[in-house]
C-alpha cells in the first residue's frame, strides 16, 4: 500500500498550527485552531481510506479492490457539516462576547477568584467564639478592642446585634445586591 | 415483529416531536403540550422496550436494511435500555419543570421558546448515544447532544453564561475530535466501527495498538465524563446556565460519558487492561472533587464539584471489571441521575424562594418554606450515602466489590470512596445547616428577599406566595415578567417532588434495580449476548 506522504504532511501542520492556535487567549485565534484541527483530522480520516481508487460507484466488470473506500468520506462529510454548524454557534458566541465586554479573550470567572480569595476556614465552624465579658458596650467596639479571651485572636466575628440592625438597614422593598467585587487580574490590560 | 425492534423510535420521536415544537415557536401552550407528550409517549416506550430487553437479551435493529457490520445497527441491551428509561423519566421530570418556570415568568416572546425544540434534541441525543451500535454514529449522538447543550448553555446570552458557555463549547469540541481521530485510527486499524465487530477485531490487534487506540478513546470519553484530570471544565460551566439546564446536564451528560467508558472497557478492550490507571483516577477525581466542594459558598457550584467526585465511584466500579463491581456501577449511575438532579432543581427552588443561591446569604428557608427543606433533605442525604436510601445500597455494593477485589490499590480506593462520602455527607449537611436551619436574621449577609417573605403557611400556600417584580435580578433576568409572579409555582414543585419520589423508589426497589443491574453486568461481560444479537449466533464464539 502506497502511502500519500503529501497528506500527512498537510496533517502534521494543521495539527502544530491548530494546537498553537488553540493555547491562545484570544477567542478568534481558538476558533481558528479548532477549525484547522478539525481539518487536520479530516485529512486523517481520508488517509485511513487507504490509496486512491476508482468512485465507488457498482460496475461489475470492476474488482472490488479497485475502488476507493467510500465510507471515511462519509465521516468526513459528517464531519464536516458538525464542524460547520459549531464554527457559526462559536462565531455567534464571540460576537456576543465581543458585545458584551468589548474584549476578544476567555473573561476570568469572578466567582472563582472569590472562592480562590477567601478565608481559609469557615466562620462558623472554624472561629474562635469571641467571650462577651458585659453585655453592653463591646459590641459596638470595633472588632480588635473586644474584649476576648487572652491569647485568642478573634478572627471575623459575627455579631448578632450588628446584623441585627444591618438588617433594619435593609428595606424590605429595596434589595441590596452586594455581589463582590474582584478586579479581575488580566482584565485591567486592555 | 418484535416490540424491542422499536427501539430507535426513542430518537426518531423526540426529533420529531422537536421539529413540531419548532413550528409551533409562537405558541407557547402548545409547544409545551407538544414537548410534554413526545416526552411521554418516548418514556413509555422505552418502558416497554426494557421489558421485553430484560427478558429475551439484547436486540440489535438493522437500520436501513443493511447487514451488520456494514449498516447502521442500534443495540438495546440491558444496560442500554435501563439508561434509557432512567434519563427520559428525567428528562420529562426537568421538561416539566422547565413547563412551570416558563409558564411562571411569562415567556411570550424571547430565546425561552427556542428551548423546548432544543431540549427535545438534546433528549434524541442522548438516547442515540445508549442506543449507538457502532461508534461513529456514537460521536453523531454525542455531537447532536452537545450541540444542544451549547444552545441551551448559553440561552439568554447573559455575560457569564457566554464566558463559561466559550470555555464549554471549546472543551467539548477539543473532546470530540480526540474521538473523531480515535475513530480514524481504529477505522484504520481495523476496518470496522462497528462495536461488536470491534469487539472481535481489536482482540486481534497488536497489543502496542490496542493501548493507543485504548487511551485514545478513554481520554475522550473522560473529558466528557469529568473525569479528575479532565473534569476542570464542569465546575466552571455548569452553575451559570439556568436552573433546569443545569440539573439535566448534571444528571445526563456526564453519564453519557460514563456509559461510553463502560462499553469501552467492557466490549471493545476486555483483556487490554489499564485497571490500575482507572483505580488511581476514581480516587483522585473523588478526593479532588469533593475537596473543591467544600471550599465553595454557592450551592450550584458546590453541586456541580459533588458531581465530579461521584463520577469517580463509577470509574472505580468500571476499573474492578468484575460483574459485583460494573453491577454496583450500573445502580451507582442510575441512582446518581436521579438524585443529583432532583437536588440540582431544588437549588432553582431555593434560588426563587429565597432569591439567592449562596449559602453566606440564604436562612430559615426551613421555616419559610417547609416544603422545600423535605425536598432537599432527603436527595441530600441519599447522596451522601446514608442509610436505607439508595446512595449507600450503591456505595455498598462498590465497596464490597473493592474488598472483593483484594488488591491494596482497590482497598486505597475504598478508604478514599468512604473519606469522599463522609466529605459529601459534610458538605451537603453545611448547605442544610446554613439555608435551611439557622433563623434568615443569622446569615452573613442575607438576601432582601428572604427577609421581605412571610412564611409559607402550608404547602399549598408556599406555591401561591406571590413575589413582587421589583425583586427582578437584572443581571440574570431570572424573573423577566412585569407583572407579579409566583414565587414557587406548582408545576416546578410537583415536578421535583416526582423526582425525588423517583430517588426514593429506587431504594424501596433496589433488590429488583440490583439484580437487573446484575443481569446486565453479567452479560456486558460475557458480550457474546451482544455480539450474537447484531452479528448473528456463533459470533461471538471465536
Amino acid at each position: 500500500m502506497s502511502i500519500n506522504l503529501t497528506l500527512l504532511l498537510v496533517m502534521g501542520v494543521l495539527y502544530a498550527v491548530g494546537l498553537y492556535l488553540l493555547l491562545e487567549r484570544s477567542l478568534t485565534r481558538v476558533l481558528l485552531g479548532l477549525m484547522l484541527l478539525a481539518n487536520a483530522t479530516n485529512i486523517l480520516l481520508l488517509a485511513t481510506g487507504g490509496y486512491a481508487g476508482l468512485a465507488p460507484i457498482f460496475n461489475k466488470d470492476i474488482p472490488s479492490s479497485a475502488y476507493n473506500d467510500p465510507l471515511p468520506q462519509a465521516f468526513i462529510l459528517t464531519s464536516i457539516v458538525i464542524s460547520f454548524a459549531v464554527t457559526a454557534f462559536m462565531l455567534s458566541l464571540i460576537y456576543r462576547s465581543w458585545l458584551l465586554s468589548r474584549a476578544d479573550h476567555i473573561q476570568v470567572d469572578q466567582e472563582d477568584i472569590r472562592v480562590a480569595m477567601q478565608d481559609l476556614y469557615d466562620d462558623e465552624e472554624d472561629s474562635e467564639i469571641a467571650i462577651e465579658v458585659s453585655d453592653f458596650h463591646e459590641n459596638n467596639q470595633p472588632l480588635g478592642k473586644r474584649e476576648t479571651i487572652p491569647g485568642i485572636v478573634p478572627k471575623r466575628v459575627i455579631d448578632a446585634k450588628a446584623v441585627a440592625t444591618s438588617k433594619k438597614d435593609v428595606h424590605p422593598e429595596s434589595p441590596v445586591l452586594k455581589t463582590p467585587e474582584v478586579q479581575s487580574p488580566t482584565g485591567e490590560k486592555e | 415483529m418484535n416490540v424491542a425492534s422499536l427501539a430507535p423510535l426513542a430518537v426518531v420521536l423526540p426529533f420529531l416531536g422537536a421539529a413540531w415544537a419548532f413550528v409551533l415557536i409562537r405558541h407557547p401552550r402548545a409547544q409545551r403540550r407538544v414537548s410534554l407528550g413526545t416526552l411521554t409517549v418516548t418514556l413509555a416506550l422505552e418502558v416497554w422496550v426494557l421489558a421485553r430487553v430484560w427478558q429475551s437479551g439484547p436486540i440489535a435493529v438493522e437500520l436501513g436494511g443493511w447487514a451488520p457490520p456494514f449498516g447502521i445497527v442500534m443495540v438495546a441491551d440491558q444496560f442500554s435500555s435501563l439508561l434509557l428509561v432512567v434519563s427520559s423519566a428525567v428528562s420529562l421530570a426537568v421538561l416539566a419543570y422547565a413547563t412551570g418556570q416558563g409558564a411562571a415568568d411569562g415567556e411570550e416572546s424571547g430565546p425561552v421558546s427556542v428551548f423546548h425544540p432544543t431540549y427535545l434534541i438534546l433528549v434524541a441525543g442522548v438516547s442515540n448515544a445508549f442506543l449507538a451500535g457502532d461508534l461513529f454514529n456514537l460521536y453523531v449522538g454525542f455531537e447532536i447532544l452537545l450541540t444542544a447543550s451549547y444552545v441551551l448553555m448559553t440561552l439568554g446570552g447573559t455575560g457569564s453564561r457566554i464566558r463559561a458557555g466559550i470555555t464549554y463549547v471549546v472543551v467539548s469540541v477539543v473532546s470530540s475530535l480526540l474521538f473523531l481521530i480515535a475513530i480514524a485510527m481504529i477505522y484504520g486499524a481495523t476496518g470496522t466501527v462497528n462495536l461488536a465487530d470491534l469487539a472481535i477485531k481489536l482482540g486481534e490487534l497488536d497489543p502496542g495498538t490496542q493501548h493507543l487506540l485504548h487511551v485514545l478513546l478513554l481520554v475522550a470519553f473522560g473529558i466528557k465524563a469529568a473525569v479528575f484530570p479532565l473534569s476542570f471544565w464542569l465546575p466552571d460551566s455548569y452553575p451559570t446556565a439556568p436552573a433546569p439546564v443545569t440539573a439535566v446536564f448534571a444528571g445526563l451528560l456526564t453519564k453519557v460519558g460514563v456509559y461510553a467508558i463502560v462499553r469501552t472497557e467492557t466490549l471493545l478492550f476486555p483483556t487490554d487492561h489499564f485497571n490500575s490507571v482507572l483505580l488511581v483516577v476514581a480516587l483522585l477525581t473523588m478526593l479532588v472533587g469533593i475537596l473543591g466542594a467544600i471550599a465553595q459558598t454557592d450551592i450550584k457550584r458546590m453541586l456541580s464539584f459533588t458531581l465530579v467526585s461521584h463520577i469517580g465511584y463509577m470509574i472505580f466500579g468500571v476499573a474492578l471489571s468484575s460483574v459485583i463491581g460494573l453491577a454496583a456501577t450500573i445502580f451507582y449511575v442510575i441512582h446518581h441521575i436521579t438524585i443529583q438532579t432532583s437536588l440540582f432543581m431544588v437549588t432553582g427552588l431555593v434560588e426563587r424562594r429565597g432569591g439567592n443561591s449562596s449559602i453566606m446569604r440564604l436562612g430559615g428557608l426551613a421555616k419559610l418554606s417547609p416544603i422545600l427543606a423535605v425536598l432537599y433533605f432527603i436527595p441530600a442525604m441519599n447522596l451522601a450515602g446514608i442509610p436505607p436510601f439508595s446512595g449507600f445500597l450503591g456505595k455498598l455494593g462498590l465497596l464490597q466489590a473493592g474488598v472483593a477485589d483484594g488488591s491494596p490499590l482497590a482497598y486505597a480506593v475504598v478508604v478514599g470512596g468512604v473519606v469522599a462520602s463522609l466529605l459529601t455527607l459534610l458538605v451537603v449537611a453545611r448547605v442544610w445547616n446554613r439555608v435551611f436551619w439557622r433563623s434568615a436574621a443569622d446569615a452573613e449577609d442575607p438576601d432582601a428577599v428572604l427577609l421581605s417573605t412571610a412564611p409559607d403557611a402550608s404547602g399549598k400556600e408556599s406555591m401561591r406566595a406571590l413575589r413582587s417584580s421589583k425583586h427582578v435580578d437584572a443581571t440574570e433576568g431570572r424573573f423577566s415578567g412585569e407583572n407579579e409572579v409566583p414565587i414557587l409555582p406548582k408545576m416546578m414543585v410537583y415536578s421535583t417532588m416526582g423526582l425525588v419520589v423517583l430517588g426514593v423508589a429506587m431504594t424501596v426497589f433496589a433488590g429488583p434495580l440490583f439484580d437487573l443491574s446484575q443481569d446486565a453486568a453479567t452479560s456486558m461481560l460475557e458480550r457474546t449476548a451482544y455480539i450474537e444479537a447484531v452479528l448473528g449466533l456463533g459470533a461471538g464464539n471465536p
